[in-house]
């Protein structure tokens, strides 16, 4: 969007917030309706589409055999990759990932992996040379802004809906059964994403605020309240203060999302 | 992150390379080391040796990336492919490309980026050897070499990380300390104005140790900004004896 349609806007979504409202009416540390339907992709081991407002984001996992990294040869490996894809955004541009796909990516790896949610210890299957690899793939299909809790939420769901193949090991070979199990997934993190605009703190910025606003962080808290990952983006700051208060408010609004969605 | 070491706090508190918990490495910055670039600066940071370099304001290439209304910053943080253990490949990373990202978010809000419109700002992050906080102290160089540069900035951003090891939260983790320990949380400051520019966190920490880590860590960038001061006013002590 042109910059002067930017600063237009700016002006207007500014004044809304200072008296504590939003365009779309929801108040400022609402999350719009969040949608979740796992299960859509009979392929996949396991996956979900996830509708936060009008964003819509699809999530695949994919699990394969592959070779564990040198530094953890007793673990599995975790790898989420992260789409624009093309027809979700006049500003997605084809090609390989962009530093905003990829940031996108590991933020929503760290806040699975940092929880704890897969035990990779029991993803091994033969020390140094065989582990199981769980591939996590975030499709996004529509972009309203907040792709990032929308995402972290669709790679959950994901990983809940996955069913896995039983393995038999003889030797150095391992043989793959026909019945499957439930992936075991131990913990619910929750990524929620503050924006500041002027000196006021929004939780989950659709399309046009996140346009305009000043700085974003995303807050990853699991089960427990413990805080697991964190993300700062945008090109303003915030205060200590800010940031303790975002904190805070991120548990009670990730303890809210797990008790809507009963993870 | 695995269990090999059993302890990286000793019996008396210390830590392995037998600093306190609350203890930064040793730092040493020089700014204006590099002869083409407009502004430069290079910092030790325990085993960290990282240069940056700035090129700008210039005309930006290609054209359609310029803004009618302020300056471009692009910043590119790269590793060499012998700064660490196992030989890395010179091609950037995802690592490498998400902190491009928020390094460069992280030095925007320093700089009075609507004074040069229609041009660009290249910094360029060369990481000669990696020893655990590299974000940080390329954050803390590269903010220097902006201001060597001459660009005007409402303050230098400062930046250091606290962690968690053995479930003690210390401050400024080294290489090893980082792959052990259970948390990470780098911060940039601007400290003059309070300005967090630079947040993220990775592990597990209860809301009381991750207040108590990003207090330590904004203790630690408000030390670090002392030294860029210094480091800045070196630079002119010199040329000065220089002249006589």
């Amino acid at each position: 969007m042109s910059s002067i349609i930017v600063s237009l806007k700016r002006k207007q979504i500014a004044e809304f917030i200072e008296k504590e409202k939003r365009l779309d009416g929801r108040g400022l540390l609402d999350y719009r309706e969040i949608v979740v339907e796992p299960g859509v992709i009979e392929r996949a081991e396991g996956s979900a589409r996830v509708l936060l407002g009008k964003t819509e984001v699809l999530a695949g996992v994919k699990i394969g055999i592959g070779k564990p990294y040198a530094d953890t040869p007793n673990e599995g490996v975790l790898t989420v990759n992260a789409e624009l894809v093309p027809l979700a955004s006049p500003t997605f541009d084809p090609g390989p990932p962009k530093e905003n796909a990829i940031e996108l990516a590991r933020v929503v790896d760290r806040g699975i992996r940092e929880s704890k949610v897969l035990d990779f210890k029991k993803l091994c299957i033969i020390p140094s040379k065989k582990v199981l690899v769980v591939f996590v793939d975030v499709y996004v299909l529509n972009h309203d802004g907040n792709l990032i809790d929308a995402s972290a939420l669709a790679a959950l769901a994901a990983l809940l809906n996955t069913k896995m193949f039983n393995y038999e090991v003889e030797g150095d070979e391992v043989k793959i059964k026909s019945d499957l199990t439930q992936l075991p997934v131990r913990k619910h993190p929750i990524a929620v994403t503050f924006a500041k605009i002027g000196d006021k703190l929004i939780v989950d910025p659709w399309l046009e605020e996140e346009q305009i606003i000043d700085a974003r962080l995303t807050v990853t808290t699991d089960d427990d309240g413990n805080i697991c990952a964190m993300q700062k983006g945008g090109n303003g700051y915030f205060t200590p203060k800010e940031v303790l208060k975002a904190v805070k408010t991120a548990r009670e609004k990730a303890k809210e999302i797990r008790k809507k969605l009963k993870w | 992150m695995s269990q090999k070491h059993e302890k990286l706090i000793d019996k008396k508190g210390l830590r392995l390379d037998g600093r306190k918990p609350e203890e930064l490495r040793s730092v040493q910055i020089e700014v204006g080391i590099l002869p083409n670039a407009d502004g430069s600066a290079y910092i030790q940071q325990g085993k960290n040796k990282i240069l940056a370099g700035v090129y700008g304001p210039r005309e930006l290439h290609p054209k359609h990336l310029a803004l009618p209304d302020r300056t471009v910053l692009r910043c590119r943080y790269h590793m060499a492919p012998f700064s660490v253990q196992e030989r890395k490949s010179p091609a950037p990373s995802r690592r490498e490309i998400e902190l491009s990202k928020v390094i460069r978010e992280s030095l925007e809000p320093s700089i009075f980026l609507e004074y040069y419109p229609r041009t660009g700002i290249d910094l360029f992050i060369e990481v000669l050897q990696a020893d655990g906080g590299t974000r940080c102290a390329s954050i803390t160089a590269a903010s220097l070499a902006l201001a060597d540069a001459g660009i005007p900035m409402q303050d230098l951003v400062a930046a250091c990380a606290a962690g968690k090891i053995d479930d003690i939260v210390v401050l400024d983790l080294m290489d090893t300390e980082d792959k052990i320990g259970s948390a990470d949380v780098p911060v940039a400051l601007m400290p003059n104005l309070n300005a967090i520019t630079l947040l993220q966190m990775d592990g597990i920490l209860t809301f009381e140790e991750f207040e108590k880590a990003v207090n330590l860590a904004l203790e630690g960038c408000r030390k670090i900004h002392a030294m860029q001061k210094e480091a800045l006013k070196t630079k002119y002590v010199n040329v000065k004896e220089v002249e006589e």
